[in-house]
């Protein structure tokens, strides 16, 4: 196998506050192929976020290590794009201005090049009349893709997803789900999705995580054996409905240990 | 005064709903007190004649109360001109104190967030500075620097300095956190940080601080003119108080009302203009 997307080596995080120690993770070790889809499932406070965060760059593990094609993350890097739960766009801004915003925020300007990427991305994730658009006049739905268009701005070869749904209706959720189907299909990227949907799991992704309450680690991981391309048909796949029960058992599992 | 300013602005932007009892109203009447402010006019004119049929008729004295007729009689008597030099020596200290207040307080705010310790040691003197009467500082002001309007500026800075400060600093903690995590995630650098997210979404923290600054500058001024001047519209009220010229400084606390409520609207309307998106949604 090539080298690892991103690779886990017994990772810790442990929180000193001023109200006590939180161990949040420990002994987390996995890898994630280029190009992989992983979902990652796991009661609240069981440390994703943290997870997400220390390969972003914007937090330090305090044992282990997280390592990215290879290097461990000491900063931010260019190559990871990240989707909060909240779309938290710029209310000043047009939709096309956040798009791009990374690229201004980040070296003053934005090219016509940039400004032409972000089209391009709007049309992708639906959003094609609406550059000029202010996002309160957006649903929320269409302001997660806005979300999702601006990570992808500078083509980041990994895209970090934290909780991107979960704010949204349940039909928009379901149409988002098959719209990140289509939108990987074209350009593939390597996915880290937190969740707490078993189908959202179970339909998007290679494989899915499971992790125990805190201090988090993983629990089991489960391989997704449905091929792709994958779409609305496949959302209808037994396989997905049974993967799904089995996921909300290990999860139902282990918050009634 | 203050609030009273803010509370007639905004009763007579407000649209009166449609009520049950509306429906019964004639129509023509009912279409006229539609528009926004007829009502608040109404309410105005109807007090003002009130009033001087009760100066009138119970023949209560000049000094206790005069009426709106002498008052006005007063306007003209004054004279463009007189008027035009207290109006100008007041507003020049109110803006230019309030200018001084917005220069100083929003770099302070935006250091105060960089900095938890400058903030920590800041935080309880601002608090002091507040929490010490304007009105008993502004002799001891004036002493120290002496004639023109420098201790007049200073004593309306003061006043307006902390909502602004507090404000201000307010918004630039209340931006999202995620969007704080992007920036750094970019690495960019803090400048960009503070100009392109922080400073933005504090821009509706600004403005509530800055419309109510506004109307405490004019008050700042009007306690400075109190204390040492020889013009100003809190001057000439005090003047003519002193010289028992009553419907005179009621015709000057009328300017001084109307001076407020004009600069709280500018305030109003450059923000609608500047930054439309910073206004609360059903506006
Ligand atoms: N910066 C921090 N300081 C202290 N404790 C933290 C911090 N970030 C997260 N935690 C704690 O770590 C645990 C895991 O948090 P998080 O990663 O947000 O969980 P999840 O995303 O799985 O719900 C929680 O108990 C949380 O309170
Ligand atoms: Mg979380």
């Amino acid at each position: 196998m090539a080298m690892p997307a991103l690779r886990f080596d017994r990772l810790g995080q442990v929180f000193e506050t001023r109200s006590g120690r939180t161990e949040a993770l420990r002994d987390v070790s996995f890898d994630v192929a280029r190009h992989e889809f992983v979902s990652i499932l796991g009661p609240s406070g069981c440390g994703k976020s943290t997870l997400l965060r220390m390969i972003a760059g914007l937090l330090t593990p305090t044992s282990g290590s997280v390592e990215v094609f290879g290097l461990p993350v000491t900063a931010p890097r260019d190559d990871i794009g990240i989707v909060f739960q909240k779309p938290t766009l710029l209310p000043w801004a047009t939709v096309e201005d956040n798009v791009v915003f990374p690229a201004r925020h980040k070296t003053g300007r934005v090219t016509a090049e940039e400004r032409q990427r972000a089209g391009e991305l709007l049309d992708m994730v639906g959003l094609s009349g609406f550059e000029k658009r202010l996002p309160d006049e957006l649903s929320g739905g269409m302001q997660q893709r806005v979300g999702i268009a601006r990570a992808l701005l500078m083509d980041p070869d990994i895209l970090l997803m934290d909780e991107p749904f979960s704010a949204l209706d349940a039909l928009t959720r379901e149409v988002m789900g098959f719209d990140l189907l289509r939108i990987f299909s074209e350009r593939p990227k390597t996915v880290v999705f937190i969740t707490h949907s078993v189908s959202e799991a179970a339909l998007l992704s290679d494989r899915v995580l499971v992790m125990t309450g805190r201090p988090g680690s993983i629990l089991t991981e489960v391989n997704v054996p449905v091929t792709r391309p994958r779409g609305p048909e496949t959302a209808k796949d037994k396989a997905i409905h049974e993967l799904s029960d089995h996921l909300r058992d290990l999860l139902l599992n282990r918050h009634a240990a | 005064m203050s609030s009273q300013t803010i509370s007639a602005i905004s009763s007579s932007t407000v649209m009166p709903r449609e009520s049950e009892a509306s429906r019964t109203q004639p129509a023509l009447l009912k279409r006229v007190t539609a528009w926004p402010g007829v009502t608040t006019a109404i309410a105005l004119i109807g007090t003002v004649l009130l009033w001087e049929a009760a100066a009138r008729l119970l023949s209560i004295p000049t000094y206790l109360l005069p009426p709106p007729s002498a008052i006005l009689g007063s306007f003209s008597s004054i004279g463009f001109e007189r008027w035009a030099g207290h109006i100008g020596a007041t507003l020049r200290v109110a803006l230019f104190g309030y200018a001084l207040s917005i220069v100083i307080a929003i770099p302070l705010a935006v250091v105060m967030m960089r900095s938890p310790l400058l903030s920590r040691t800041l935080y309880p003197l601002l608090v002091v500075v507040q929490s010490t009467p304007v009105v008993a500082i502004a002799p001891i002001i004036i002493v120290v620097l002496g004639a023109g309007d420098a201790p007049r500026v200073v004593i309306t800075c003061l006043i307006t300095f902390f909502p602004l400060v507090v404000s201000t600093a307010t918004g630039l903690a209340a931006t999202p956190p995620e969007l704080i995590e992007l920036s750094r995630s970019l690495r960019a650098s803090g400048l960009r940080e503070i100009t392109q997210i922080r400073l933005p979404f504090a821009v509706p923290y600004i403005f509530s601080a800055l419309k109510i600054s506004i109307t405490l500058a004019v008050i700042g001024a009007v306690v400075a003119e109190f204390c040492a001047s020889e013009a100003g519209v809190g001057y000439f009220i005090q003047l003519s108080t002193s010289l028992f010229k009553l419907p005179q400084a009621w015709a000057g606390l009328f300017v001084l009302a109307a001076m407020s409520l004009l600069l709280f609207q500018i305030v109003v309307w450059a923000q609608k203009l500047l930054f439309p998106w910073s206004l609360p949604k059903n506006h």
